[in-house]
């Protein structure tokens, strides 16, 4: 993800009222999260933490951060622990200020688990396997438990989910043409080219996002490779194992040089998709007088950007127009090559822990428990990692549709751009994607043999 | 140069003496609670206490203790903070310079003759040193030992394409935004006291100097905004460019166009204070000067070249110096406009980067080192400068 | 400059260059060209934060010029309602006062005895000294942040105004000295000495003369560092941080820019609340600025 993370809206209180609220005591779950007895999370909520205080730093403000607050609230009133949440834009860079003065908060949350790797390297962060219930967190987080794990200790507490392995349309006009939901590659490559014939162009897609344009692209090309290679090849390509240009990554960026090049395919050509705003890309899907374009693959939170979308504030709940869920809907990004399974794309933000105290060691416990998460699962906006959420919890539009995605998921990779060194994720490859685009694909070989070159 | 006389002596009386000692006893009682002012500034919290303890003094227990429960309202927290700062940083520092004055007077006038300069100028030595000066040494220390070391360091900045690429857009800068900055404030200057309204005039250009870069940047991506050929175009540029029956062009995305209009930027920000700063050096000519010339026979532009401008010439060499160094550290624009993509890097911003994204301290402090480099040749020009109004040593 | 100084005239100046060889009307032309030229974007913004945010997006800014009546153009406050309440201009407005103020008074005054120390005194180092403050102007801020940054870590100063006056106050000085200096050094020699043969202590020559003799270098010196100051986000978005209670207005309009990037009436609005303090002191003060730095007038 980029460095200016957009800003994910609550969402409608009348979605809100169909959210159904179990109590946290009644958590079937408890006994899988709880741990051995005297855990540091029992003795908080036992009291023994009255009276100390622990920071967290994130990146989630306004409506998000209150989203992030409410549960952390709740736990402060129960066990007297001063929970101090501070959320800042700019995130990443600031963090790393923080850390490099020694001024690191006690807890802080990271996208980048390549940051994460650093900071470990540089002997900054605390090993959580010294205390957590190690045997309940593979359990919870199959899928992320490689991620976190660095010289074989635990030292991020997964939290949030975000999956990119989806295409969001317009229910209506979609219906109302008699198009079907492609369920593979070939149905979809076949329906883009049917509504092209009728003189629409199929797809929305657009990468301009101020300094860090490109990015869009990068997780068509990751979403393509992991449906197109084996989960070892992509591996190997983040990990630097196999060229950045390996014959596996070149098919992927030709098969997504179909969609994107073909002459009438995205609305407003390659001149368009370098300078629409990424937040705007969809507009033309709700032009009035009918869609001008059908397909926009994008990731779970692009809903708060639709035209007329108000975000909540303290006092207003959010506005949507072309609600999720009854005017737009999303499908899964079919699989390509039958071999590779439904793999899914996601990116997601977990917690490290830079001062070990008792207090802090709580708290980390609490993050990886369900409920940490309980009330931002309800608006419907968010999506836990964690297995042990239960799933009746999903009970709002997009969020439910995005947990059955992920439940039926054979293989869940992250972000390669965010695991990369950022000198190629977060520079020469989002370039090279620019680069790529003004050429319509003409230079492939080229461009991706520049970003090899750029590996530090 | 002067140097000073010495004092007349004063025949010494008890009252004399005791206003003498006065001083500096003031002085140390002064810089005491300076200190213990400052902790209390440290200390988010220290209004609160301080007014806790104020009321514990006068006995209303009562109001302390409901104090302490509420907390105190945080604008007049941070009022009282600002005030106290204010006092201290303007009272104390000026009793610092009096007293340290008065205590060197004591020591008779030869001392005082010597080690007065030291008062004058220690402190603003004290925090040069330690906000510039110390920064700065670890610095180069860091470009010789951090990383790969003291060649792949340096290496990689004339070797790296988009550092060469940098380096390019720097010198661009350095030339076109000082250069244009300076004729038209200076065009300006000279022309702008021949009109009536002229306080008016010089308000419109110096505008800009006053608008924060986030503030320009937002201005400017409105001027550059780029729409859909379909659409409205809402940028003040497209609509011009579209109007003459062009495409609209993404101009900030336009690699070779995009730096010149990053340039504009910073040009039509600096422009202002160029023409403030040269508009008060043309008014301080002595109109005699001018009708002088006038008499000889001499032109207006004869006059302008003639007359004119090398008597300024100390002011612009000031002006230009001060808008080449801040075009060298040019790095908002840049930051807040393109981050340095699309062959927009300048040198300042991929320092900022390697810090704070690619965390290559070495290579970062490298690009400083340039930096520093770059400007040596500002500096003998201003030395030189200063050499021939002959203050140099 | 001038060798002696001259009596101040406050009437206007006798006709300067480069006029009568365009002619007046010629000037007064060139001059409206330029204003406009200058103005257009600043305008533009003004213009665009007053509009409804739809008819923002939907058509340009000059539209509304054009046709300042058509009900589609929905002239309103509405975008200055939101930005100050609801996206936290307010709050931050206050901290941009509590940053500024004393940031800018506190460099003046220890710039200004520094200044006069290098203009008129003998020392050791003078040269070098001075010239190191001069080299010291092209210090890229980024070098300091990270080694104050853990100065400020030991000694609790981050995230403290006060840690950020000082920052300012460091950072200010070699500007600040160097155009103080370069306005001191150039008061009339005749008149110092003068001074010192009356038996006057330089610290009473700098208080009783130059002081006020400097007031018009001040005031630019003032105004500059004002500027600079409320303008700054690196140094506060560092030592400062973001959290509400203490950002200052870039910052948080840099936020805005991040999280709001496509809703341009917030913006237009927010850009145009941290533009209007510098403004007014701009014109408060420029009447000192312009006529004060009319060479020294010295009477006695």
């Amino acid at each position: 993800m980029p460095r200016h993370r957009f800003l994910v809206g609550v969402a409608v209180l009348s979605l809100l009222a169909a959210a159904c609220q179990p109590s946290a005591s009644g958590s079937p779950t408890e006994s899988a999260t709880g741990g051995p007895t005297g855990s540091y999370l029992e003795r908080a909520e036992a009291g023994e933490f009255d009276g100390t205080s622990v920071q967290i730093l994130a990146q989630w403000i306004d409506a998000e951060g209150d989203n992030f607050e409410a549960n952390l609230t709740a736990f402060a009133e129960r066990t007297g622990i001063d929970v101090q949440y501070e959320g800042v834009t700019d995130y990443e860079s600031y963090l790393i200020r923080q850390v490099d003065a020694d001024q690191a908060p006690d807890i802080a949350q990271i996208a980048q688990p390549g940051r994460m790797r650093e900071f470990q390297g540089e002997g900054k962060l605390i090993n959580l396997s010294e205390f957590i219930d190690t045997a309940a967190f593979e359990a919870n987080f199959p899928s992320f438990v490689d991620l976190v794990t660095v010289d074989g200790g635990i030292y991020g507490i997964p939290y949030k989910a975000d999956l990119k392995s989806i295409v969001w349309y317009p229910n209506a006009a979609f219906e109302d043409a008699g198009y079907t939901i492609p369920e593979t590659w070939d149905d979809l490559v076949a329906l883009t080219d049917e509504i092209r014939g009728t003189g629409v162009t199929p797809w929305c897609t657009s990468i301009e996002h101020g300094d860090a344009t490109g990015w869009v692209a990068t997780d068509w090309i990751e979403d393509i490779l992991l449906r197109t290679a084996p989960p070892e090849t992509y591996d190997a390509w983040v990990n630097h194992e196999i060229a950045f240009n390996d014959p596996a990554v070149l098919h992927a960026a030709d098969l997504m040089a179909e969609i994107w090049f073909t002459e009438g395919n995205v609305y407003g050509g390659s001149t368009a998709i370098n300078n629409t705003f990424v937040g705007d890309t969809q507009n033309p899907m709700f032009a009035e007088g009918g869609p001008d374009c059908f397909f926009h693959k994008q990731a779970s939170w692009i809903y708060t950007f639709w035209p007329g979308y108000v975000a909540a504030t303290e006092t207003e709940p959010a506005v949507v127009e072309n609600e999720p869920g009854v005017d737009s809907s999303f499908f899964y990004f079919p699989p390509i090559d039958p071999e590779f399974g439904s793999p899914v794309l996601g990116a997601g933000d977990m917690f490290m822990m830079f001062n070990d105290r008792d207090e802090v060691r709580a708290v980390i416990e609490f993050l990886a428990t369900p409920e940490a998460a309980e009330s931002w699962i309800a608006t419907g906006s968010f999506v836990s990692p964690n297995l042990a959420v239960p799933e009746e919890w999903y009970s709002v539009y997009p969020a439910s549709g995005l947990a059955e995605i992920l439940r039926t998921a054979t293989v869940l990779k992250f972000d390669a751009s965010d695991l990369m060194p950022a000198e190629v994720g977060q520079r020469s490859f989002w370039d090279g994607m620019v680069d790529w685009v003004a050429a319509d694909g003409a230079n492939t070989e080229d461009v991706f043999a520049e970003i090899e070159a750029s590996w530090p | 140069m002067t140097s000073p006389a010495v004092p007349i002596e004063r025949p010494t009386d008890w009252r004399g003496l005791a206003a003498r000692l006065a001083a500096p006893v003031g002085a140390v009682l002064a810089v005491a609670v300076m200190v213990l002012s400052l902790g209390f500034l440290a200390d988010p919290d220290g209004p609160q206490n301080a007014l806790i303890g104020l009321y514990n003094a006068l006995g209303l227990t009562g109001q302390a203790e409901a104090l302490a429960q509420e907390g105190l309202d945080p604008i007049l927290s941070k009022a009282i903070i600002a005030v106290v700062g204010l006092a201290i940083g303007v009272g104390g520092i000026w009793l610092i310079y009096i007293g340290a004055h008065s205590v060197l007077e004591l020591l008779g006038p030869r001392w005082l003759s010597r080690l007065v300069p030291w008062v004058f100028i220690g402190p603003a030595l004290l925090l040069v040193g330690v906000f510039l000066v110390f920064p700065s040494i670890t610095t180069i220390i860091t470009s010789f030992t951090e990383g790969d070391g003291f060649i792949a360091n340096f290496g990689f900045v004339f070797t790296d394409a988009d550092m060469l690429i940098a380096l390019r857009n720097n010198a661009l800068w350095l030339v076109l935004v000082t250069g244009g900055s300076v004729i038209i404030g200076l065009v300006i200057a000279s022309l702008v006291d021949r009109v009536r309204a002229e306080a008016l005039a010089k308000t419109f250009i110096f505008l800009p100097l006053a608008i924060s870069m986030a503030g320009a940047a937002v201005i400017w991506r409105f001027v550059y905004a780029w729409q859909p050929p379909q659409e409205a175009q809402i940028g003040l540029l497209n609509a011009g460019w579209t109007a003459l029956g062009n495409e609209p062009v993404p101009w900030l995305q336009t690699p070779g166009v995009n730096t010149f209009l990053l340039i504009l930027i910073m040009v039509w920000l600096q422009t202002g204070f160029a023409m403030v700063v040269l508009s008060a050096a043309i008014k301080g000519i002595p109109s005699e000067v001018i009708e002088a010339a006038r008499c000889d026979g001499a032109g207006e532009s004869r006059i302008f070249f003639r007359v004119i401008v090398p008597m300024i010439r100390g002011s612009i060499i000031v002006v230009a110096t001060t808008i080449a160094v801040a075009v060298l550290k040019v790095f908002d624009i840049v930051y807040v406009t393109t981050g340095g993509r699309f062959e927009t890097e300048v040198v300042a911003n991929r320092m900022f980067n390697e810090m704070f994204l690619f965390r290559d301290l070495g290579r970062a402090s490298a690009l400083a080192v340039i930096l520093f480099l770059a400007v040596i040749p500002i500096m003998i020009i201003n030395i030189r400068n200063l050499r021939r109004q002959g203050i140099g040593a | 400059m001038t060798e002696r100084a001259l009596p101040a005239t406050l009437t206007e100046a006798g006709p300067s260059p480069g006029s009568r060889w365009l002619g007046y009307l010629g000037v007064r032309v060139a001059i409206v060209f330029i204003v406009f030229l200058w103005s257009l974007p600043t305008a533009g913004l003004l213009i665009s934060s007053l509009r409804d945010s739809d008819a923002l997006v939907e058509t340009g800014w000059w539209d509304a010029v054009l046709h300042p009546f058509e009900s589609a153009q929905q002239w309103t406050l509405a975008n200055y309602a939101t930005t100050l309440g609801a996206e936290g201009m307010g709050e931050a407005f206050v901290n941009s006062i509590i940053v500024t103020v004393p940031a800018t008074v506190i460099p003046i005054t220890i710039a200004a005895f520094a200044a006069y120390a290098f203009a008129w005194m003998r020392f050791p180092g003078r040269t070098v000294l001075f010239a190191i403050v001069v080299g010291l102007l092209v210090v890229p801020l980024q070098m300091s942040l990270v080694p104050i940054l853990r100065l400020y870590g030991n000694l609790d100063l981050n995230g403290t105004f006060l840690g950020v006056w000082l920052a300012h106050t460091g950072f200010g000085l070699p500007l600040a000295i160097f155009l103080l200096y370069n306005f001191i050094s150039q008061l009339p020699k005749d008149l110092l000495e003068s001074a010192f043969i009356d038996g006057a202590s330089h610290l009473t020559v700098f208080m009783r003369l130059i002081l006020p003799l400097s007031i018009p270098a001040l005031a630019a010196f003032a105004i500059f560092q004002f500027l600079w100051v409320w303008n700054d986000l690196l140094v506060a978005l560092v030592y400062l941080g973001v959290s509400s209670d203490v950002a200052v207005m870039p910052a948080r309009l840099n936020e805005l820019v991040g999280t709001r990037g496509d809703q341009w009436h917030i913006l237009t609005a927010a850009a145009f609340v941290t533009m209007v303090v510098p403004l007014i002191v701009f014109l408060a003060l420029q009447r000192y600025f312009v006529r004060g730095i009319l060479t020294g007038s010295v009477k006695g």
